[in-house]
């Protein structure tokens, strides 16, 4: 697509609702340039260490193959650990538009005229990261990115692009969160390219605020023995986060695993689905959503399954959890066949009360109850969502090792009661 | 001494709408065994769990300190993740959980420790381990299993709910070798705290402790050498202990204090 096609299609859809979640008024979101000294400024703050760590980020890069931190509508840091020198590539994506593997690539998997935020996106970008895995580079540490928005009403419109080549693998971790603004508007284009025989985990966290809009727009595309992994977990209260992703399993025996655990707290409203589109021989796909309705939330849990050929397979789980009288889950799981009598689609929905005591005995463990409640399956599910995936991947709490000093023997007999008469005698 | 890593401080608790405890105080300090006797719905479960922080057992009066904080308003993760654990007398079945889930998740949060296959050989629990959470458990096993997850959490303050209930004379060894384990009471390393309550006393022939408590009533009317105690309580049974001169049969009146002062 040229440059000037791409403006076109997206100036022709600048006002064009998306088909699910709250419809926004962009007018009251703001792109402002003049806003990176003061992103530089608190880039240097310790309270954005500690919210990028709150989404997984963790910004001293202990254990990380590379690091993108965008504060508002700039690149604050940007680097490569020196095992990784030549294996992978790490590029905003202002500054690479030139670049071959990302021009290439850019706009291809999502269209820039799909609703008003995308074309937000292609009309005024602000940023994003590209990377790039070389072919057969399996990267043994994973890649971290954070997305932060520290100015009030800002519109943060980014663009991503994510190339994991032949051979290759890799764990992206990226973390959206807020650092002192109250609202604002994140619109996140994301494309990633799964090649042959390749393999990409993809752990995405949103820790947002209750004045915040998210809309990310994501379109994967996976092809021959590829692997795609996606992991999902919206943390907190958010205004509204819309997103429905599309997966093209499109290369033979390719593969993909979704898990998302949603919190709904506090007036949050959360449309958030995918689709599934099966295209190669031997293709499968597994999703599994967890829904966690608190407070006023409204949450519509949504997703579709398409068989384009015979060979393939996919499931979809979706279990909800209403643990407030005002909240409300919406679970809308679809398969779509078309011609293809061979495919094999299922899915199953549940919403189902807490087993309260369960919970209960698990928190006496240590484990928080929102990572419980949505980590329990019923008796009926045959698949275990991992308990670890309902929790950010953040470095060991400290919290565990507190109260554990040494203590003083005491002695093998025994009675050492202080201030303690003698037993009683009658 | 050091501080003391549990205090509870004048504790009232209610089960539901039901008033239990009635200005419950003790203090354990670092390396100290506790037992807590008394007859059944005494209050001895509703004292753990509110030290546990689990819900259904409401504070309505008093503080439970641990290691010099005050955790009264702490939900139960937050208990057990600064050192407290609580080994259940009837633990519920958690489908979908297996044992070996749980004990992973555990070791990953804390960070390290011994392994699983270490600790499961430890209390023989190797085959409970891909099983559903206490799902079909015998007595002996559910203990065991039990002692199997506070060996992985390694807490400050072990809180044992009649440890050797429904469990056989052998299991009752194995179940006392891995409390011992736990507790730091053989081999090197340092003294845990415990709190454990008892019915039959078999566990204290396992696990020597230091000090014990009756509780009668919802209230703390004596202290003493815990074998001196049992044996007293064998001998004239708790009915003894509300008209032992020592002692109060006051304590079951809210307001006034024991006779026998408990500290």
């Amino acid at each position: 697509m040229t440059g000037e096609e791409l403006l076109r299609r997206a100036a022709a859809a600048r006002a064009r609702p998306a088909a699910f979640g709250p419809d926004l008024d962009l007018a009251t979101f703001h792109v402002d340039e003049r806003v990176r000294e003061k992103a530089e400024r608190a880039a240097r703050e310790r309270q954005m260490r500690e919210a990028a760590l709150g989404v997984g980020v963790d910004l001293a890069a202990e254990g990380r193959a590379g690091t993108f931190l965008q504060v508002d509508q700039s690149v604050v840091a940007r680097r490569v650990g020196e095992r990784f020198a030549g294996r992978v590539e790490v590029l905003p994506t202002l500054e690479a538009l030139e670049t071959p593997w990302v021009a290439e690539r850019l706009w291809s998997l999502v269209a820039p005229d799909a609703d008003k935020y995308t074309a937000a996106a292609a009309l005024a970008p602000t940023g994003g990261y590209c990377l790039r895995v070389l072919p057969g580079e399996r990267l043994e540490e994973p890649l971290q990115a954070c997305l932060l928005i520290a100015e009030t009403a800002l519109s943060q419109n980014l663009h991503n692009v994510v190339v994991v080549e032949e051979g290759a693998a890799a764990h992206v971790i990226t973390g959206c969160s807020v650092h002192r603004a109250s609202g604002g508007l994140h619109i996140g284009v994301s494309e990633f390219f799964v090649a042959r025989g390749a393999s990409l985990t993809f752990t995405m966290i949103h820790r947002w605020a209750p004045g915040l809009h998210a809309r990310p727009r994501t379109g994967v595309v996976v092809d021959d023995g590829g692997t795609y992994v996606s992991n999902y977990l919206l943390l907190g209260e958010v205004a509204s986060l819309q997103m429905y992703p599309v997966t093209r399993l499109r290369g033979r025996d390719a593969r993909a695993r979704f898990q998302a655990v949603l919190c709904g707290r506090g007036d949050s409203v959360i449309d958030v689905g995918g689709r599934v589109v099966h295209e190669g021989e031997g293709s499968a796909s597994e999703t599994i959503t967890r829904t966690l309705g608190a407070d006023r939330s409204r949450t519509w849990a949504r997703g579709q399954l398409v068989a384009r050929t015979n060979r393939c397979r996919a499931r979809l789980e979706c279990r909800g959890m209403l643990v407030s009288p005002e909240a409300s889950i919406v679970a809308i799981p679809e398969l779509e066949a078309d011609g293809v009598p061979q495919a094999e689609l299922s899915h199953e929905a549940a919403i189902s009360p807490i087993a309260e005591e369960e919970v209960a005995y698990l928190m006496a463990r240590g484990l928080a109850r929102e990572i419980v409640s949505l980590a329990l399956p019923s008796p009926s599910w045959t698949t275990r969502l991992p308990m670890s995936i309902t929790e950010s991947p953040r470095p060991q709490s400290t919290a565990w090792k507190r109260a554990r000093a040494p203590a003083p023997r005491s002695s093998a007999s025994g009675y050492i009661c202080r201030e303690a008469t003698s037993p009683r005698s009658r | 001494m050091g501080e003391p890593v549990l205090e509870v401080r004048d504790l009232s608790v209610s089960a539901g709408e039901r008033p239990v405890l009635s200005g419950v105080s003790l203090s354990i300090l670092p390396g100290e065994v506790h037992v807590l006797l008394g007859p059944n719905g005494g209050g001895k479960t509703t004292l753990l769990m509110a030290v546990m922080g689990m819900p259904g057992y409401r504070v309505t009066g008093g503080r439970v300190i641990f290691s010099g904080e005050d955790v009264t308003g702490l939900p139960a993760d937050e208990r057990a993740r600064r050192g407290i654990a609580l080994s259940f007398q009837r633990p519920p079945a958690v489908r979908g959980v297996t044992a070996r889930t749980l004990l992973g998740e555990i070791a990953r949060r804390r960070g390290g420790g011994p392994s699983v296959a270490e600790l499961s050989a430890a209390v023989g629990t190797d085959a409970l381990l891909d099983r559903d959470l206490n799902v079909g458990l015998s007595g002996g096993e559910v203990k065991r299993s039990e002692l199997l997850q506070l060996l992985a959490l390694d807490p400050a303050l072990a809180l044992f709910d009649e440890p050797e209930s429904g469990v056989d004379l052998d299991s009752i060894a194995v179940v006392g070798a891995g409390m011992r384990r736990l507790l730091g009471r053989e081999g090197g390393g340092s003294c845990k705290a415990a709190l454990i309550v008892t019915h039959t006393g078999h566990i204290l022939r396992e696990v020597p402790a230091d000090c014990g408590h009756v509780l009668v009533r919802g209230r703390i009317i004596c202290r003493g050498e815990p074998r001196a105690l049992f044996e007293d309580i064998r001998a004239h049974g708790y009915e003894g202990c509300l008209t032992c001169p020592r002692c109060s049969h006051a304590a079951v009146e809210p307001g006034r204090e024991p006779v026998g002062k408990a500290r």
